[in-house]
């Protein structure tokens, strides 16, 4: 049942095309809750919901939508399924809701949901779309759970609110501050680019 | 607080201590790739600043008097990013038809600003914060000026580093970040200035 496309279709945003490090999509609205794992977690499922029926939803109705208004189309799906998002979280998980504030709403004007919708959805059909757009949620969560992963556990010695390095452990706390994030983003793209220039160049040398 | 000061404080607490960009990482995209010129960044950052006083504004009323009267809170992202794009697409048009120089300056620059993540957060910050409409208009003009600041000190300094030898993993985005990692610690040394809920 998997073709060849839909595998390819899947694995190119985790990777060689991953929005968040290739692209530096995105990521407004997310850097901001990467200061504790739990909210991040919640935050990236919230991505990837809007991300997969948005796509699917914007791939489904593409041949009516007229070339002139899509940006408000596509505007209007996205913000419908965010709100999907923000009843769902008020409803079931209120502390996290209010810890996130604005920054659920903000998914509206992530780039990434517009870029995909834009650059595939409107070209593809429903199914491949979907999972065009699972996969370019899955490679962009991965990005901000590794930097919310680092950024609690140096921040204050806990993961997912359990205290898990010992007394000994100082807490960095430049690192759940705001410039941690921008630090922890920069050193993670210089040691994916090192990483894949490396490779590049090894394979142009042959 | 309901001091007649207070909508003063927010308008400096929005471009110092509470800076959207800095602080709240919003506006990230475009801040990312259009500070590699200063011309270029004065012009975004004119433009962001008008846009978003004037929304914040306008999806305060509309907010007070359309959603809470109705009872259509969860509607409140629809209404703001409509408001937010038929207002920028208005004065486009308007710019286009009126003045030639600015629209060259600062056209191309405003189909950009609708998906400007800082837009839509300020007007969200103020629904949480329940602001006032004189205290919502000094924070979307603090807010815009506190991103034009950003924006042009960064492309300052980017203008500088072209010079510069950056190692090759770090050159683009990864640098830029950096120094919006230190800027932003350079902006924590007014926290404590002012104060706000």
């Amino acid at each position: 049942m998997i073709s060849k496309r839909m595998k390819k279709t899947f694995l190119t945003p985790l990777g060689k095309e991953n929005p968040v490090f290739v692209q530096i999509l995105g990521i407004c609205s997310t850097l901001a809750v990467t200061n504790k794992l739990e909210n991040t977690v919640v935050m990236t499922l919230g991505v990837l919901f809007t991300t997969m029926f948005s796509s699917f939803t914007l791939s489904l109705i593409r041949k009516f939508i007229p070339s002139r208004i899509r940006m408000i189309v596509e505007t209007m799906v996205i913000a419908t399924f965010v709100i999907i998002v923000d009843i769902v979280l008020k409803a079931y998980i209120p502390d996290v809701w209010k810890q996130l504030g604005p920054y659920v709403g903000l998914i509206i004007t992530n780039c990434i949901i517009m870029g995909r919708a834009e650059a595939f959805a409107l070209n593809n059909t429903p199914g491949l779309s979907l999972i065009d757009g699972l996969a370019s949620g899955i490679g962009y969560s991965y990005v901000l759970l590794i930097i919310a992963f680092f950024r609690e556990l140096l921040g204050t010695g806990t993961l997912w609110g359990v205290q898990i390095l010992g007394d000994w452990w100082v807490n960095w706390s430049i690192m759940i501050m705001p410039p941690g994030a921008f630090f922890m983003l920069a050193i993670f793209i210089w040691i994916v680019k090192e990483t894949f220039m490396t490779e590049k160049k090894e394979a142009s040398n042959e | 607080m309901n001091s007649a000061y207070y909508p003063i404080a927010v308008f400096f607490a929005a471009i110092f201590t509470n800076n959207i960009l800095l602080t709240n990482y919003l506006g990230m995209c475009s801040f990312l790739s259009v500070s590699r010129e200063l011309k270029t960044s004065v012009g975004l950052g004119i433009a962001v600043t008008f846009v978003m006083a004037s929304t914040t504004v306008l999806n305060w009323l509309a907010y007070t008097y359309i959603l809470i009267p109705f009872g259509l809170f969860y509607l409140r992202y629809i209404v703001f990013i409509i408001i937010i794009a038929a207002f920028v697409q208005l004065v486009e048009m308007i710019i286009e038809r009126t003045s030639e120089g600015l629209y060259a300056a600062l056209g191309i620059f405003l189909p950009l600003i609708t998906v400007n993540c800082a837009i839509l957060g300020v007007s969200l910050f103020m629904v949480i914060r329940d602001y006032s409409l004189l205290t919502s208009f000094f924070f979307g003009l603090g807010s815009g000026l506190g991103w034009f600041l950003a924006i042009l000190a960064m492309a300052g300094i980017r203008q500088k580093l072209v010079k510069a030898k950056v190692p090759a993993g770090l050159e683009g985005a990864g640098i830029t970040l950096i120094i919006a990692g230190i800027m932003a610690l350079a902006f924590m040394g007014f926290s404590g200035m002012i104060t706000i809920s």
